[in-house]
């Protein structure tokens, strides 16, 4: 099969992701996109890992699930603290970050 | 290699800054006493440098060579010549008096509403300012200065910001505003001149190769080393806009009266007498030395500059209403006389700017503390709060009147000497700019005149009535400040024996000789 | 015996800072030691001057170098003394005048608590003023031409508790600094033309450049001149100095300091000789004052302030003559000797007369004291004929003698010189005689009224000691004031003849100064008789005014030139409209200026960034989803970008 179509599907997981972000009021979904993006470039990765026919691209997929795996960690910490402060998961209503 | 002289002589008040801010809150009043024992074993490395100096023997004495961040050619480099010396004297000998005079200046207020007002800090902050100071007169690589140069003003800034006048406790919320305006100010203003340096410190480094202020300048020497006429033009105005405003030059001295207004009066000492002396050292010691040519070309500007801050200095303090801003003001006029002597290029001029630095300092300070225990007894700045004091507190008066006449210049103290000089240097090249500037001793005679008038003579005001003299500490404060003032008026031979070879040495980097007297050119 | 001159300034130095330094615990011998150590630098000075006396008159010269001043590259000033037959003429006057106002302090300021203070300052005076006429620099003369400033600063402004005092002494220092630029200006010039402002080179450099620079030099020294000597146009501030303890206005307001002005024209004789242009403004200037202070004497009420107006116009004699060059430097100082004498004696008769009158000053007030006061009666009566020319007592001879000099200037400047010098006469006979009559004759006009002066304030202590506000008692004063005054008559009525006589004074001068005779168109006893003429005529008009019939004690309206002499010749009206207003204007506008110009266009850069940050902060609004928005926008843009600069 043509590697090109798993770049395809990337992009299209990357859009959707994106979308996901900028739409969705939910944190815990906003976090879920945020997940599917970098699944989405992670798959580019190793496809084109998979076209230039060296290891370089799985390496940083691997730092990249890594990296990801310590944000899971950080980020759900602080959606529940935010739940539990304000008994909601909006990100609008986590607005007090402003100058 | 022999023991690092000059380091130790920064690095004693550093490490005694540390220690004294390391001292338990409660003990107060030993930080003080460590304070004061730092600044005074300080002066006594300080008379040590000044014993081992030899006035006629090399340029930069007593150096020190390391490196530092060798990719950049950053080297530790220090060495003085007879004007850092002596600015090394002046710095060393005012501290322990600054201390003594602020003793109390930093201690808790009774009434808990307002801030507490860590003591510890205050005394390690003027150490530090002390460090600091003294390794920007010792540097001799530019990058090492300009550290230190711009480091100073984080512990000014606190000094300035943090501790006010004792006087204003009772309006603490409006004086407190009007501390940090200042405080600010005072950092903005150097700050800026600090980054167009820093500009002009790296361009320096892309022309030259390194930072070291000696291999440069032999190399403009020699003509190893060729500038091209703007590039140098742009350098010196790069490190001459920042000493202007340190010094502080018209029309950049805006900071100075709310800084020194603000600030409680051995700060303000601090600044004036210390702080800003780094300003028109580093004119002498790189803007001439570097860039000669340029400074030749800035020469009628900066001329005219300093003229319109002789005069506009103190045409200002005849209009203020408070003490501390007319001394302030004042400095701005005698600064003018500083910048002035430099840039005549004579030697009467630049050994009378030198002698000035230090007649200043210790003339200012003579005033300014006295002028602080006058504000500290009747808690108010303004003139118009004063009146009769002479007759409740003669000696306090006294001191006063001998403050102020130094400040006017009176023949026999310190001050005549150099100023004289001055007007001599810059009138055998500026005839013109030379007598204008004389003006500047009648409006000094009007402003300081005024001020002992209105505060020290005439009827007794009901609140001054119960004020009572000079203590024991503030004795010991001003009395060797006054007998320095005189000795120095009128045996300034040890001090001009230093500064002289130094000065002879910049006056033939800038390629200058002084003008000949008509009579003997004729022959 | 060189060695001996520096103590001629070291004594008083030593007392004045053992006065001012000793505290609370001098205050019971502190006059006794501030006159001593001036009598000690009196007889200092007697022997210096017997040992001169015993050399040739070209080998009198001394001189003594102490230490290097101020060494640095081609700028030479030394602390070094010369002492000549002029310096030695001053030493003598200085110290023993001195000496003896002194002694009659010690009676006049006995009430005050500030006593010790008050010799301190006496004592630094004197070393001051022994520096000036020592110095062998410009330099250093005008360390004690400063210093002298300062003493005179300290004294008239003793009485600091009153308003007036402080003021006048203010003002008096401000106009000497006017004149002191004057003098620091042709230091500068000395050196730029010269390299040096020692006198020795100076002088003698004199002939190798151009008029016009010794023109200017001769110019910047009279301004100095009119601000120490009080001559027109900085006379101002001699008037308001008799604020002022009288035997201050004694010593540096009549007979010592007002002459510095006249010692520095004649020290700098070979600068002025080379510039008859600066010659002819010394004149003028001499002229001027001399009219001048005698037409404001003649108004004033206040006995001290007519006194000082005839102090200016009697050093306007001697600048006068100054002027004229050789044929009158020494006249000039003669005249100053002689008038040290009498003018010294008749401010202390004046010092007597208030001591005896609740410090009342007011003429008007006096009257028929001659016989409370007998000795103060003689002793001012000596002054008054020894000023006014009598013949035989002192101020004849040297008063005529720069009448002759006058007229010997040759031209018409001759003639209208002498003039002016016989004019200045006449009217000095007129307004001593004034102050003569009312104070010591006609009727007792203080028995009606009772003086509680509105010049001098309550707090004033040596008021509040002399008692209340009754009538006066007029009584004589003790012995330590009257015996200064009975020696100094004394001077006033020998000294004119013993100097004039067989030109002694000329010999002894003449190495120093040079003296050429001049001579008059008018034979010399045409001129004595005119001079001695005029005073008759002087004398009887203003017997006719205030002998003859009785002194209002209110003062009358007056005339037009009455009205404006008594408020100085409206010079100090012109100095508030023009200087004061117009400097507090300046200073005012320059505040304004400085806080909103200045400071305001640092300020406006502040301001406007502050405002286009308030603008950008407003992106900040705290949504995450909107910061993802613009961070996703920016990548897109960025990526953009890149493919665009690829495809080019």
């Amino acid at each position: 099969m043509n590697p090109v179509n798993y770049l395809y599907l990337a992009a299209l997981l990357f859009t959707i992701g994106a979308t996901g972000v900028l739409i969705r009021r939910n944190a815990i979904v906003v976090f879920m996109c945020v997940e599917l993006m970098l699944n989405a470039c992670n798959l580019a990765l190793v496809a084109f890992s998979r076209m230039h026919g060296n290891l370089d691209g799985q390496i940083i997929a691997f730092f990249t699930m890594v990296v990801a795996a310590a944000e899971v960690v950080v980020g759900l910490a602080i959606i529940v603290s935010l739940f539990r402060s304000r008994h909601s998961a909006s990100v609008d209503d986590a607005s007090l970050m402003k100058l | 290699m022999s023991f690092p002289l000059l380091t130790a002589t920064a690095a004693l008040p550093a490490l005694g800054a540390i220690a004294t801010a390391a001292v338990p809150a409660a003990r107060r009043t030993a930080a003080k006493w460590l304070a004061l024992l730092v600044s005074l074993a300080t002066l006594v490395l300080a008379v040590v440098v000044l014993v081992r100096f030899e006035p006629g023997g090399d340029r930069y004495q007593l150096t020190e060579s390391h490196a530092w961040i060798a990719d950049f050619g950053v080297r530790y480099e220090l060495g003085v010549d007879g004007i850092g010396v002596a600015l090394i004297a002046l710095t060393a000998l005012l501290i322990p008096f600054v201390i003594l005079a602020g003793w109390h200046d930093a201690d808790p207020l009774e009434t808990r509403s307002s801030r507490w007002r860590p003591t510890q800090g205050f005394f390690a902050l003027i150490l530090a300012v002390e460090a600091m100071v003294i390794l920007s007169f010792e540097a001799t690589d530019v990058f090492l200065f300009y550290i230190f140069f711009e480091a100073m003003l984080i512990p000014m800034y606190f000094l300035i910001g943090g501790f006010g006048d004792r006087a204003h406790a009772g309006t603490d919320e409006k004086a407190a505003a009007q501390r940090s305006y200042a405080a600010v100010k005072f950092l903005l203003y150097n700050l800026v001149g600090g980054l167009i340096m820093l500009a002009a410190v790296i361009g320096l480094y892309v022309v030259a190769g390194n930072f070291s202020l000696q291999e440069i300048a032999e190399a403009r020497a020699n003509g190893t080393l060729d500038m091209a006429t703007n590039t140098e033009r742009w350098l010196f105005l790069g490190f001459f806009f920042a000493f202007a405003v340190k010094a502080p030059l018209w029309p950049l001295h805006t900071w100075l009266p709310n800084a020194m207004g603000e600030a409680t009066a051995p700060v303000a000492v601090l600044i004036t007498a210390v702080v800003d002396k780094v300003g028109t050292f580093a004119m002498l010691r790189f803007c001439l030395q570097l860039f000669p040519e340029a400074s030749k070309w800035a020469t009628p500007v900066i001329l005219v500059l300093a003229l319109i801050s002789i005069v506009y200095g103190a045409l200002l303090a005849v209009g203020q209403r408070d003490i501390k801003r007319l001394v302030a003001y004042a400095s701005i006029s005698h600064f003018g006389f500083i910048i002035m002597g430099i840039f005549a290029m004579t030697s009467q001029g630049q050994s009378g700017a030198t002698l000035y630095m230090v007649n200043h300092g210790i003339s200012t300070a003579a005033l300014m503390l006295v002028a602080g225990f006058l504000i500290s007894r009747r808690g108010s700045r303004l003139i118009a709060d004063y009146g009769g004091v002479q007759k409740v507190a003669p000696v306090l008066a006294g001191t006063f009147l001998i403050g102020s006449l130094a400040t006017l210049s009176l023949p026999g103290l310190a001050p005549f000497v150099s100023e004289f000089l001055v007007l001599v240097g810059t009138f055998t090249r500026y005839p013109v700019i030379g007598i204008i500037a004389t003006f500047g001793i009648v409006l000094a005679a009007l402003y300081t005149l005024v001020l002992y008038q209105r505060t020290m003579t005439g009827p007794v005001k009901p609140e001054v009535s119960a004020m009572p003299d000079l203590r024991v500490r503030e004795l010991v404060v001003v009395t060797p400040l006054i007998a320095l003032l005189i000795f120095l008026g009128v045996f300034p031979k040890p001090l001009t024996d230093i500064v002289n070879p130094a000065v002879e040495h910049t006056m033939s980097d800038v390629q200058k000789q002084d003008p000949k007297p008509e009579v003997e050119a004729a022959k | 015996m060189e060695n001996l001159i520096a103590l001629l300034v070291a004594a008083p130095l030593l007392g004045a800072a053992v006065l001012l330094c000793g505290g609370r615990r001098l205050d019971a011998v502190g006059h006794w030691i501030g006159t001593v150590l001036a009598a000690a630098s009196f007889v200092i000075g007697a022997i210096l001057f017997a040992d001169m006396l015993g050399k040739g008159a070209e080998e009198r010269e001394m001189t003594q170098h102490l230490f290097s001043w101020v060494p640095v590259e081609g700028f030479q000033a030394d602390v070094a003394f010369q002492l000549d037959q002029l310096s030695m003429t001053f030493v003598l006057l200085i110290s023993g005048v001195g000496s003896l106002i002194h002694v009659y302090s010690i009676g006049y300021m006995e009430h005050d608590e500030r006593r010790r203070r008050f010799f301190g300052y006496l004592n630094l005076f004197l070393a001051a003023m022994l520096l000036l006429v020592l110095a062998d620099n410009y330099l250093l003369l005008y360390v004690g031409w400063e210093g002298v400033g300062l003493a005179s600063y300290l004294l008239i402004g003793f009485w600091q508790h009153k308003p007036s005092a402080a003021t006048a002494a203010k003002k008096a220092f401000l106009v000497n600094r006017v004149g002191d630029m004057g003098l620091s200006i042709a230091i500068m010039l000395m050196f730029a033309w010269f390299g040096t402002f020692a006198f020795g080179p100076v002088l003698e450099a004199t002939g190798e450049t151009s008029e016009g620079k010794l023109t200017a030099i001769g110019l910047m020294l009279l301004l100095a001149a009119c601000g120490k000597s009080a001559q027109v146009p900085l006379q101002s501030w001699l008037g308001d100095a008799m604020e002022g303890p009288t035997p201050v206005s004694a010593l540096i307001h009549a007979a010592t300091m007002v002459t510095a002005g006249v010692y520095l024209i004649v020290r700098s004789g070979a600068i002025f000789n080379g510039a008859p242009d600066a010659q002819l403004a010394v004149t003028v200037v001499g002229a001027v004052t001399l009219l001048f202070g005698a037409i404001v004497g003649c108004a004033k009420d206040d006995i001290k302030k007519a006194l000082a107006g005839s102090t200016m116009s009697q050093i306007g004699y001697m600048i006068l003559a100054a002027g004229l060059g050789p044929i009158g430097y020494v006249f000039a100082i003669m005249h100053l000797v002689t008038h040290g004498f009498f003018k010294a004696g008749l401010f202390l008769g004046a010092g007597s007369v208030m001591h005896g009158m609740n410090d009342e000053v007011d003429m008007r007030k006096y009257g028929g004291l001659r016989k409370y006061m007998p000795v103060t009666f003689v002793t001012f009566g000596l002054g008054y004929l020894a000023i006014i020319g009598f013949p035989g007592l002192s101020g004849f001879f040297s008063k005529d003698k720069i009448i002759e000099a006058a007229f010997a200037k040759g031209g018409t400047e001759g003639w209208i010189l002498g003039g002016v010098a016989l004019l200045g006469a006449a009217i000095t006979a007129y307004y001593m005689t004034r102050v003569m009559l009312m104070t010591f004759f006609g009727e007792e006009r203080w028995r009606h009224a009772p003086t509680p002066s509105p010049a001098e304030p309550s707090v004033e202590p040596a008021a509040e000691t002399h008692g209340e506000h009754a009538e006066p008692h007029p009584h004589e004063s003790p012995s330590s004031m009257t015996i200064p005054m009975i020696v100094l008559a004394f001077g006033s009525v020998f000294a004119g003849a013993f100097f004039g006589i067989g030109d002694r004074f000329i010999h002894w001068l003449e190495p120093v100064t040079d003296h050429a005779h001049g001579h008059p168109p008018v034979s010399a006893l045409t001129v004595t008789l005119s001079t001695v003429a005029v005073m008759v005529i002087g004398v009887g008009v203003a017997y006719a005014q205030y002998g003859r019939r009785p002194v209002p004690v209110a003062a009358p309206r007056g005339s037009l030139l009455t009205r404006a002499a008594r408020r100085d010749l409206l010079q100090d009206d012109f100095n508030h409209v023009v200087l004061v207003r117009g400097g507090e204007h300046l200073t005012r506008s320059l505040v304004y200026v400085d806080h909103t110009l200045v400071d305001g266009v640092v300020n406006g850069t502040a301001a406007s960034m502050g405002g286009l940050s308030g603008r950008l902060r407003r992106l900040q609004n705290g949504f995450a989803r909107s910061y993802a928005v613009s961070m996703f926008g920016g990548a897109a843009v960025l990526i953009a970008a890149t493919l665009l600069m690829r495809a080019v």
